[in-house]
């Protein structure tokens, strides 16, 4: 039986699952799945499940919310926190989620929110997306049951990021809900590569912090950019037992952390408030430490190295893209009878608006030309830290290298094997 | 701990920083990696700590193979799978031992084994120098020294008569 039979065999059985499921579900279950709308409506009424979002409208919150289903958001990772998310953005009627993960649904997930004792077995895209489109079926569900850090299934992934969105065109945004490093570094990849704005979260494996961190490439760090930057705990690593264990997971972190996920993108989505770029929570202490990381401009990652200077030209070809409140503040008065001047420190000609907009543009400009040092690069704000080092930057010394060598790659993998 | 960081220094360290869908480089950080292979099996037949062999597809991109751990002179092998990932080698390859997925909780899906805290940080630090050798020195040596014995006096790992074969 060949590789691909296999594959189909398993399509077959996790179908065979899905209808199964759907079957043997209570009969009313299935009664409310059938609203498909052609527009948000605002009436507040009982049988309206968008009155309470729209009222963000009538309060001034949100200038037009229904601008919310032009809307693709892809969610990588649908466990712990991706599960939730993607409730979150379903129930505020997002145009259209695309959810990738390899997992399967199992009994010691219980611990968190989202998925049933009854799901145990399905893969995890295929038990959310049945949920989500219980619960909204006016929101497009696509759903990709594969490994995004694997060389066969990146292509695909780039392609979905580009075409995925609701007419053909990119996503709008990306959100990693996942477990590791890898695949963190996979959709950073992707997305320095596409230019695509993107959340990361992450919640530690002792369960008692989290974060979320916005990327835009070009303009803030990238994944790559610094070692992972995660809450410090203040809990001793050797004092952390982990006999028999890989990681601790609590339903209240996750929820917390997906709802500063999606707070966020909403946010972000939506124009209103302001978006964070770092954001931690340290359950312990109830500590949200924050900060902005800038560019690394040795980033090992080119496409982001692209990205920045791409940043930079857009900085100075569009001035408004810079601090505009700063301008906005600048009094001028019709007239002087006083004869008072601003102090040296003041930007010179402070009613010349243009010469203003001028120096706020040098110093977005030359603001990462202005990190002398990695440490400098590295400082970060209390209560936050690396998780890894940097990599080192020393060359070895030549004898601990590999050696030039005549063979070829089919010479040595023959002699890989002979041994 | 000794032996680790013995095994470790001697294992020849890479050049190219170049992954899968580097076309033009990831021959070359390809044939380094073989001959870091070589170098270091080579180093444990010396040692008389010969533990594990590896192959991969043409692309270099999927691996496979065995490796064994003797305990009270039985030899307990197992299946090694890895895939080299996108990212490679700013991310380390998650090595997998298929068969014992689901009998350990220092395993992740799939089989893919749970690493040290050390590990990561290690890997990190010496990018693009580390390669496929290392992970297994530095990640499956030290996962297959504590886990074993463990799996194997809990009854959860049984001897096969046949495994030679």
């Amino acid at each position: 039986m060949s590789l691909e039979d296999v594959e189909n065999i398993k399509k077959r059985i996790e179908n065979f699952k899905k209808t199964l499921m759907e079957l043997t579900e209570a009969p009313g279950a299935q009664v409310t799945a059938e609203h498909k709308i052609r527009e948000m409506s605002a009436e507040v009424v009982d049988s309206n499940p968008y009155s309470r979002l729209m009222a963000l409208q009538r309060m001034g919150i949100v200038k037009n919310y229904e601008d919310i289903r032009k809307y693709t958001v892809v969610v990588v990772g649908v466990g712990g926190v991706g599960s939730v998310t993607a409730e979150m953005l379903t129930r505020c009627g997002i145009g259209k989620l695309v959810l990738f993960d390899y997992d399967k649904v199992e009994l010691a997930n219980m611990n968190r929110l989202f998925y049933q004792p009854s799901q145990a077995g399905l893969s995890k895209v295929t038990a959310a997306s049945m949920t989500l489109s219980k619960i909204n079926p006016d929101v497009k569900i696509e759903t990709y049951n594969t490994n995004i850090t694997l060389t066969t299934h990146f292509e695909e992934f780039l392609t979905v990021l580009k075409t995925g969105g609701i007419n053909g065109d990119r996503v709008d945004l990306v959100l990693s809900c996942v477990d590791n490093y890898e695949a963190r570094m996979t959709i950073n990849t992707a997305c320095n590569e596409l230019g695509l704005n993107w959340f990361e979260s992450g919640v530690s494996e002792n369960a008692v912090c989290g974060h979320i961190q916005y990327i835009v490439p070009g303009e803030s760090a990238c994944f790559a950019c610094a070692p992972p930057l995660v809450v410090a705990s203040d809990i001793d690593e050797k004092t952390l037992k982990k006999d028999g264990v890989c990681a601790a997971s609590l339903p209240t972190t996750m929820g917390v952390v997906a709802g500063l996920l999606v707070q966020n993108a909403l946010k972000k989505l939506l124009g209103f408030g302001t978006v964070s770029w770092y954001l931690g929570y340290n359950a312990l202490t109830d500590f949200f430490p924050s900060m902005m990381i800038k560019p690394n401009p040795n980033c090992s990652d080119n496409f982001c190295l692209k990205q920045q200077s791409e940043f930079k030209n857009m900085v100075k070809e569009e001035p408004e893209f810079t601090n505009v409140d700063l301008i906005e503040d600048i009094v001028t008065h019709e007239s002087n009878e006083w004869g008072i001047t601003l102090a040296e420190d003041q930007p010179t000609a402070s009613n010349n608006t243009s010469e203003l907009v001028e120096s706020i543009k040098t110093v977005n400009v030359n603001q990462n030309n202005s990190i002398k040092s990695d440490e400098e690069y590295l400082s970060l704000n209390d209560g936050l830290e690396f998780a890894y080092p940097s990599a080192d930057q020393t060359a070895p010394n030549e004898e601990n290298l590999v050696k030039e060598t005549e063979l070829n790659v089919d010479d040595l993998r023959e002699q890989l094997s002979l041994l | 701990m000794e032996n680790t960081k013995k095994a470790l220094s001697s294992i020849p360290l890479l050049k190219t920083k170049a992954g899968p869908r580097d076309v033009d480089l990831w021959p070359q950080r390809l044939k380094e990696e073989y001959q870091s292979l070589i170098q270091y099996v080579q180093n444990n037949k010396a040692a008389d700590n010969d533990w594990f062999r590896l192959e991969s597809n043409k692309e270099g991109t999927k691996w496979f193979g065995k490796c064994w751990v003797f305990q009270n002179q039985l030899k307990y092998e197992f299946d090694i799978e890895f895939d080299i990932p996108v990212t490679f080698p700013a991310t380390a390859p998650e090595i997998a031992l298929p068969e014992l997925d689901g009998k350990t909780a220092k395993m992740y899906r799939g089989g893919k084994i749970c690493l040290s805290d050390h590990f990561k940080p290690l890997w990190a630090r010496n990018v693009p120098k580390f390669g496929i050798s290392h992970a297994l020195a530095l990640g499956l040596g030290p996962w297959l020294a504590v886990e074993i014995p463990e799996l194997i006096q809990k009854g959860v790992v049984k001897y096969k008569e046949k495994e030679d074969n």
